[in-house]
């Protein structure tokens, strides 16, 4: 007796509490736009056609399974062939199949026409972050994991393990609500796949390709989803986080970028002191460099160069900054001069000749990155 | 009676002795008998392999492996147990099998049977090698996943992968030489009086996957030689900073892949459409509709390769051709789950243990099948597509169904290998041990998969905590159970019940006319047909 009422309090618990019905998610969710309602719609319905025809083939079995046993007396039938049953269970599928097939035709006929967007973002794969740009509007910026300390096995510990574990970056994607986006994706180095499982919306982001897709959100709020195609070492840690914004707000919020990046601008210009830039290099280096170098400078034993005491990071200045703005072409190691800004790439170099014991005292100001482009 | 059978044999049996017997062996019995151990030793290596993975996702964060380390796993597991474990598997049954089904006294090509065999060793020698460099520190071992996607495995890959390619050459040799001796086999020593539609259905699907395996292993080969032009003589064919083209590797490395996943499918049809009449003391219903099936399912295989790809971006077109041609898939596959169901129906059935595994077989594959249904539904697959429903459904297919089907086939055979019953008990054990602990592992995957969960990724947010904890703890029971079928292999091997000739009071064939154990050299003169 008091079980049962532990279990349905726990069943009222499951129905009340969102959180806990989020915890045990087991199908598709039906998502926030016309794409994941329709890939919702046509999994649902072939999903319970499958379940009918298991019912009634399963059911055939178990039932001669308990019934034609021998140990139930049962003599064996003559019979081995019949053309009639077997023209009509080839006949029947098909005919099921195409029932299947014209809805799956239209929803997908819908999904691929991307025509008469309001607003173009285009999506670059990085290992292992996103790179928005907003065509026409002068505003870009990476999207990076915020618990970079999430990707390893030493420090994996003090990150908080919650809903949105590993589900949270530093800059996420804003788009406006009711408005017609269309996505363009393509990669800088391996194939990454974007996909927000609320959307509906799963394309690959190809090196040499240029992919599309479109999303109309109906509703404020914030959407997660992650990177599907195995793409090297932190595949895991590479989350997509998308805000939908209303009108005003999105609006609001180009302006904002627009003030910030004039911000930046500006500080690329001024001489900074050693210990801002070493403070500003400690987080850029986090979050661009961390996950090969690893956080103590030390790599990864014949995968990723460690930095500590190498002789780029406490050699020639010029070649330092030549790797890190241009990249090892045919390595890893990326062209960051595309990525970062003077300033970061200024304070980035600096943190890595000095940290760790790489005691060179050396300061690199944005001025001598501008001069090095 | 049959001792006296067995002395006559034994005079005649001139087995070479010691290591020589094995290293020169040219007899298809032993040369068979070492594929199987090959396979079975391979299953516990990929398996460990597998459980290190489930181990790290038991709960959210790392606690085990780092997440470099846990992309060798996968992708080490991926190759084992697709090249090491169930494709051997499958040679192994057909060599010791074919010719005594058709009445032949050893394989066509004795020589290149012994050759393509002690490929696999030095192939999968050198693929583990590089995984104990890993393991030394020296390196990574291959970390892109079995599928291999340029250019991760290119530009990106780590140095060992070009010990990966000249492994995979290897695979593909000793698959090509396989696949053509049992060809050849089958087309020149059957029996005077058995026709191609009087073979058992197991010497059909063979048959049918040696020429998959001819069609595609060359196409496999291809591919990773244009991957180590690329990784070492500059070309760009998959470079795309060098005019070359990422999604090309795809298409070809589908172009293979498709047609593979039947390979290791179809001679699992084979094998039960052998235990199902035998335990049912029925024939099989639908002879020739069967084959055709296998036929049809052989052809389709080559048009649908791009359902894998359908969110590369296709243009609306193909993703609507993939889509239509996988859907007919379903067709002649339907038509062989309800032959199997009407071979049931109204027969006098007993439930050994290969026919155990054989009904597990049916249900669970069917489950895979269902699965693959859904995903061929592009809009839908966009939101399958890399994630744990896939893993799923590739699991039950693969795992509660090819590698059930070897189990079964096992069982099945073994006394005729090995002239004692095994331990019915234990069989049953394993059986059931198998079939729960796979459920509660695999079917957790769904849905983990529906609610977003990608795979290939060592580490998950709370929300999918439940079902992997649950999956872990069915793959540890999976596991371990298979050291029941170990030592009841092993048992049965140094002894036990004597087994008839005929074995199964159901068995109809011209293997169960044979002494029990095999003689070493089995129908030197023809056999004549009923």
């Amino acid at each position: 007796m008091r079980a049962a009422k532990h279990v349905a309090g726990l069943l009222g618990l499951m129905f009340t509490s969102g959180q806990a019905l989020a915890a045990m998610q087991m199908n598709l969710s039906p998502g926030v736009t016309s794409f994941s309602q329709g890939a919702y719609d046509i999994h649902t319905m072939v999903m319970w056609i499958c379940v009918a025809i298991g019912a009634v083939v399963f059911g055939a079995m178990i039932y001669s399974i308990f019934t034609h046993r021998k140990s139930k007396g049962a003599v064996s039938a003559e019979f081995h062939d019949n053309t009639a049953i077997e023209i009509i269970w080839t006949i029947v599928p098909f005919l099921i199949l195409i029932a299947m097939a014209i809805p799956a035709t239209k929803v997908l006929l819908a999904m691929e026409d991307t025509s008469n967007s309001d607003m173009s973002i285009k999506v670059t794969g990085y290992q292992w972050k996103w790179h928005y740009d907003y065509l026409g509007e002068d505003i870009n910026f990476f999207s990076n994991i915020s618990t970079p300390d999430a990707a390893n096995l030493s420090t994996n510990a003090s990150v908080k393990k919650d809903e949105t574990y590993l589900l949270d970056v530093d800059n996420k994607l804003v788009i406006p609500v009711d408005t017609k986006v269309r996505l363009l994706f393509t990669s800088n180095d391996v194939i990454h796949a974007w996909w927000v499982p609320a959307f509906g919306v799963k394309k690959d982001a190809i090196p040499g390709y240029i992919n599309e897709s479109w999303v109309n959100v109906p509703e404020p709020g914030i959407y997660r989803g992650k990177c599907a195609e195995l793409c090297g070492k932190n595949h895991g840690f590479m989350p997509v986080v998308v805000e939908a914004k209303s009108k005003e707000d999105y609006v609001a919020w180009v302006s904002g970028q627009k003030t910030a990046a004039a911000e930046a601008a500006a500080s690329a210009e001024k001489t900074w002191t050693k210990a801002d830039l070493m403070s500003h290099g400690e987080k850029v280096y986090a979050t661009a460099c961390g996950a090969c170098h690893q956080a103590n400078g030390e790599g990864l034993p014949n995968v990723f160069p460690g930095l500590k005491g190498s002789a780029i990071a406490v050699g020639d200045i010029a070649k330092h900054i030549d790797v890190v703005v241009n990249g090892v072409s045919g390595t890893a190691m990326q062209a960051f001069g595309a990525q970062l800004n003077d300033a970061d790439l200024a304070a980035v170099i600096t943190y890595e000749r000095n940290a760790w014991g790489n005691d060179t005292g050396d300061v690199v100001q944005p001025s001598n990155i501008k001069a090095a482009r | 009676m049959s001792a006296v059978i067995e002395e006559h044999h034994d005079h005649h049996d001139h087995k070479p002795s010691g290591i020589g017997r094995w290293l020169f062996s040219t007899n298809h019995k032993d040369i068979g008998t070492m594929y199987l151990w090959f396979s079975f030793v391979m299953f516990f290596i990929g398996g460990a392999m597998a459980l290190v993975i489930r181990a790290e996702l038991f709960q959210p964060g790392l606690q085990l492996v780092e997440p470099e380390f846990f992309n060798q796993m996968t992708t080490l597991h991926g190759l084992i147990m697709v090249f090491g474990v169930i494709m051997p598997g499958f040679v192994g049954l057909a060599n010791w099998m074919v010719p005594m089904m058709i009445g032949a006294p050893d394989m066509a090509l004795p020589r290149m049977n012994n050759w393509s065999f002690w490929l696999l060793p030095a192939a999968f020698g050198i693929l583990i090698a590089s995984l104990i460099m890993s393991l030394m520190g020296m390196g990574s071992a291959p970390n892109f996943g079995w599928t291999f996607y340029a250019p991760l495995s290119t530009t990106y890959g780590p140095a060992s992968t070009d010990y990966f390619i000249f492994s995979v050459h290897l695979m593909g040799i000793s698959s090509i030489m396989g696949a053509i001796n049992i060809i050849a086999t089958i087309m020149n020593l059957r029996a005077p009086g058995m026709s191609y539609m009087k073979m058992p259905i197991f010497v059909w699907t063979w048959f049918i996957t040696a020429y998959l395996l001819i069609a595609v292993m060359p196409v496999l080969a291809g591919v990773v030689t244009m991957m180590l032009m690329d990784r070492n003589f500059g070309t760009s064919f998959f470079n795309a900073a060098g005019g070359g083209d990422p999604v090309m590797f795809q298409h070809v490395f589908w172009f293979f892949g498709h047609p593979e996943v039947y390979i290791m499918i179809l001679p699992a049809f084979g094998v039960v459409s052998q235990i199902v009449p035998t335990f049912a003391r029925k024939k099989i219903f639908g002879y020739s509709s069967m084959v055709y099936a296998t036929a049809s399912i052989a052809f389709l295989s080559f048009i649908v390769w791009a359902h894998h790809m359908f969110t590369t971006g296709m243009p609306v077109a193909g993703e609507l051709f993939f889509m239509y041609a996988t859907m007919l898939i379903a067709i002649p596959t339907g038509v062989k789950v309800f032959n199997w169901v009407s071979t049931m129906w109204r027969g006098s059935m007993t439930f050994e243990t290969p026919m155990l595994f054989a009904i597990g077989f049916i249900f669970l594959f069917t489950i895979g099948g269902f699965t693959g249904l859904m995903m061929c539904i592009a809009p839908a697959d966009f939101q399958y597509h890399d994630t744990y429903f896939i893993v799923a459904h590739f699991h039950y297919v693969l795992a509660t169904g090819a590698a059930f089907s070897i189990m079964a086939a096992v069982y099945f055979w073994i006394p005729k290998w090995t002239g004692n019953m095994y331990d019915e008990k234990l069989g049953k054990l394993h059986f059931w041990m198998t079939a729960i602990s796979a459920n509660v592992l695999f079917f957790p995957m769904h849905f983990v998969g529906l609610a977003g969960m990608p795979r290939r990724i060592p580490d998950y947010s709370l929300q999918f905590a439940e079902f992997n904890a649950m999956a872990s703890v069915g793959a540890f029971v999976f596991g371990f159970s298979q050291l029941i079928f170990l030592y009841n292999v092993i048992k049965t091997t140094r002894g036990g019940k004597k087994a008839t000739d005929q074995v199964w009071d159901g068995a109809d064939g011209l293997e169960w006319t044979l002494p029990s154990p095999a003689p070493f050299h089995s129908f030197t003169t023809p056999p004549t047909l009923k």
